[in-house]
């Protein structure tokens, strides 16, 4: 295997993990609150049609982009008021936003541009271009490193760097800030933020918009930069591999990038090697389709250690003597 | 000390729906006074507290703080107005630090940094300042219980409060805990703190506090000088009639050996060993009394006697080996050997709580020849039983199609003891009898066993409650990381030396005794978490 084609599967281990990344992220905000997110599909797929329908109609990405996180707060707002508000079942709330979601996108799409659920294919101006950074191509002749940052680290839409900058900003705001210490707390012991005199609901309502925000960019970058316009089901179970991500990531977020990382391996592995002859037998194209669905089962049957969930995640808050 | 009450009620009323919680309560507390206010429960202490902490609206009435009428509509107008609580069970964040969880909610600014270290000045000035010490960079969940109680403590003088209100705080601590409870409490209060603290323990009441209300099914019964109080009158205005403190019982006439517990030992589903070769006999005629601070066994020796638990070792019914493991170490078995069991969890082990009572007086005998033979149940039989029962047990109401949860705690374990005893069983396993159960019933239930006892049955008892165990059991064994640090009889025995053995202390050091005792406590503690991790 020479070093282009090593760079070519990393760099596209890069542009699928971002989606994984953003809800991932979003998932964290939403459950370190004690908020579970099941939703984080559906949030990611109304983001993914509403900015490839605004981007097409507008002519402009940021628009769509803006529209998508629009919609996905939408989505958490409603959320919020069954889980928060009228203390519903998380979990219940989660999957009915998902199928809400799944069936709102491709009726609209139907309605407003007849293809059969989907929205017209972008064109430039549509979608987000891919970055050069400075020198990109100046270094490329430098051996090994010259590649490496010309195709790996540079050539990225913006998305993916807000992505990657979203890790850091995310640790710095749950360990070194007033906000992020509140979050933490109300997660894992909401009666404690309640009697410090702080409202266990604003803080919950906060986190779950910070998660429709990031699930926006996530559907965004899906519809508008990784491809070319809305198809139906696109997310195609991103937000629940995010979920086992998080998970496997025990809800910290410098090993949520990993847990990322390594489902966007999977996932480029799978993309560019459809039939591996290992000599004696083939393995089929549909097995290396499924292998990061596999994963997301064994990891999730117990190989991840001992994940300890925020305490309170999945309850809703009552207040008692 | 000045005139001007620190705190004052007038008036207060809240119902809860058709309960009237608080009825027209009014109240002066003086500042720099301990204040205890005692009560059943139920009888409306909590839900007036939580009014003056901002949790509930009271219907009517208004709170004066220091002399200004002050409206408190949640917890941040409580603290804003110098009021800082400690709850019955704490508030704190178990995977925070002591410093995270002091500042929470009173942070300086948008950044951490700044506020922890001021945080760490004050935590040091207020640990000199009142024996308040602990390391404040420890993990909660890495501490005592009595340490917790610390924390929430820092937590509202971090806030600067002037009042601080404790609701229940020795209900979780050891005797040694709460004397260090107390004198931190007294040192708060010589330095012009104003302490109202909450209780339904006549004891800790005469010891700590100078004024005293009494509360009676909502209503605030008197107010008196603790110095001129006494308990039997403070538990008569709880109650509303005359109340038998003492255990009334004729010294036991001990018969043969019943049961016989050789070199026990159980070991539980997370590898920890809970019980270390216990070696105990319960005679005929006799209440054997086991102490200790939960969470050394006791609970372990209960369920492992009542078939819910294997183990090895040995153990003779009337001389009998009965079986430990396999099929028949069951509750169902026990039962049909004579051994009965009132667990000490009734709301889970005891009960059924959304089955009726006339179920639930009926489980673990239900396939008695007399309740129906073959698939079927007597029905008629069942409820005919249960009514009887519930009225020879003074059940309140006496409503057999009541569910479970719809009794008080007495009378739901009234339900339970009925069960167990009317069965005339040779052994008598109970575990925590009178836990949240008012003074009034527990009278009822200690006089119960006490006739058990007399009619030649063993009895063991498990109890936290070092009182109960002092005035009901015959012989006491104390019980310390699984083992049994040694037997006394209550008559040769006090409150100190089975605090001694209860923190696993055989020999009273010479000095500081209960330095001692703390300091073993979190060695157990260090223990716990090295075989957690």
């Amino acid at each position: 295997m020479d070093l282009a084609t090593i760079l070519q599967v990393l760099d596209s281990t890069v542009r699928l993990a971002i989606p994984l990344l953003l809800a991932c992220l979003a998932g964290l905000f939403s459950e370190r609150s004690g908020i579970i997110d099941i939703g984080l599909e559906g949030k990611m797929l109304i983001a993914a049609f509403f900015s490839a329908a605004v981007a097409f109609a507008t002519g402009s990405v940021w628009l769509g982009m803006l529209a998508g996180i629009a919609a996905s707060m939408v989505l958490s707002a409603i959320h919020g008021l069954a889980s928060i508000t009228f203390r519903g079942n998380q979990l219940i709330s989660g999957v009915a936003l998902n199928f809400l979601a799944s069936g709102l996108t491709v009726m609209i799409a139907q309605v407003w541009f007849s293809e059969g659920g989907r929205t017209p294919s972008l064109m430039t101006g549509g979608r987000f271009s891919d970055i050069a950074l400075p020198f990109a191509e100046t270094l490329r002749p430098i051996p090994v490193l010259g590649p490496i940052y010309a195709e790996l680290i540079s050539g990225h839409s913006i998305l993916v760097y807000v992505g990657f900058l979203m890790v850091p900003l995310t640790w710095w705001v749950l360990q070194r800030t007033r906000f992020g210490l509140r979050l933490r707390a109300v997660g894992e012991a909401p009666e404690a933020v309640d009697t410090a005199g702080v409202s266990v609901a604003g803080l919950r309502f906060a986190a779950l918009a910070i998660a429709g925000l990031l699930c926006g960019l996530a559907g965004a970058y899906l519809a508008t930069g990784l491809q070319a316009g809305f198809v139906r089901e696109m997310t195609a179970g991103r937000g629940y591999i995010a979920l086992a991500a998080l998970i496997f990531a025990k809800w910290r977020p410098w090993y949520a990038l990993g847990a990322c990382l390594l489902f966007g391996f999977l996932q480029a592995i799978a993309l560019r090697y459809q039939n591996i002859d290992l000599g004696a037998f083939t393995v089929p194209v549909q097995v290396m389709d499924a292998l990061p669905y596999i994963l997301t089962v064994v990891i999730l049957a117990g190989f991840v250690g001992k994940a300890i969930p925020p305490r309170a995640g999945g309850q809703p808050y009552v207040k008692e003597r | 000390m000045t005139d001007t009450p620190a705190i004052e009620l007038k008036g207060i009323s809240k119902a809860f729906g058709p309960v009237q919680a608080n009825k027209d309560i009014s109240i002066r507390v003086m500042p720099g006074t301990i204040h205890g206010i005692i009560g059943e429960n139920g009888a409306g202490k909590s839900t007036l507290m939580s009014i003056l902490y901002g949790f509930y609206k009271a219907d009517a009435g208004e709170i004066f703080i220091g002399g200004r009428k002050t409206e408190i509509p949640d917890s941040q107008a409580a603290i804003r107005a110098g009021i800082g609580m400690v709850f019955q069970h704490f508030k704190l964040v178990q995977n925070f630090t002591v410093l995270e969880n002091v500042i929470l909610g009173a942070e300086e600014g948008g950044l951490l940094r700044p506020s922890l270290s001021k945080a760490r000045g004050v935590l040091k000035k207020l640990a000199d300042d009142y024996e308040l010490r602990v390391d404040p960079n420890a993990l909660i969940e890495d501490l005592s219980v009595g340490h917790q109680q610390r924390v929430e403590i820092l937590k509202a003088l971090y806030r600067e409060a002037d009042i601080l209100i404790l609701d229940e705080p020795t209900g979780v601590l050891t005797p040694a805990e709460a004397d260090h409870l107390f004198r931190i409490l007294r040192g708060l209060r010589d330095e012009g703190k104003t302490i109202v603290l909450i209780t339904h323990k006549l004891r800790e009441i005469m010891e700590i506090t100078d004024t005293v209300s009494v509360m009676r099914r909502g209503e605030m019964v008197a107010t008196v000088e603790t110095a001129r109080s006494n308990p039997s009158e403070l538990a008569e205005l709880m109650v509303g009639r005359k109340v038998l403190l003492r255990v009334d019982k004729a010294p036991a006439q001990p018969g043969r050996p019943i049961l016989e517990i050789e070199n026990l030992s159980h070991t539980d589903a997370s590898g920890v060993q809970r019980l270390r070769d216990v070696s105990l006999t319960v005679r005929a005629g006799e209440i054997v009394g086991i102490a200790g601070v939960s969470g050394n066994g006791q609970s372990e020796l209960l369920e492992v006697l009542g078939g819910m638990a294997t183990a090895t070792g040995s153990v003779r019914l009337n001389g009998h080996e009965i079986p430990l493991t396999g099929r028949k170490a069951d509750g169902k078995t026990r039962r049909a050997q004579g051994i009965a069991h009132v667990p000490e969890d009734r709301q889970h082990e005891g009960l059924i709580m959304r089955f009726h009572a006339w179920e639930n007086i009926a489980f673990g005998y239900h396939h008695d020849d007399r309740y129906g033979r073959g698939t079927l149940m007597d029905n008629v039989a069942l409820r005919r039983d249960a009514e009887d029962k519930m009225k020879r047990y003074d059940v309140r109401p006496p409503d057999p199609w009541l569910e479970a949860r719809n009794f008080s705690g007495g009378n739901q374990q009234k339900i339970v003891l009925a069960r167990e005893i009317e069965r005339d069983p040779e052994v008598l396993l109970v575990g925590q009898p009178t836990r949240g159960v008012d003074i009034g019933a527990i009278e009822f239930i200690h006089q119960e066993i006490v006739r058990l006892r007399d009619k030649g049955k063993a009895i063991l008892l498990v109890s936290v409650e070092l009182d109960e165990i002092l005035g009901l059991a015959d012989r006491i064994a104390v019980m310390f990381d699984g083992r049994i640090m040694g037997e006394r009889l209550p008559s040769e025995t006090d409150q100190r030396e089975l605090g001694l053995l209860m923190a696993g202390v055989t020999e009273a050091p010479a000095g500081s005794g209960l330095d001692a005792v703390e300091e073993s406590l979190r060695d157990k503690e260090r223990r716990e978490a090295a075989r957690h991790d």
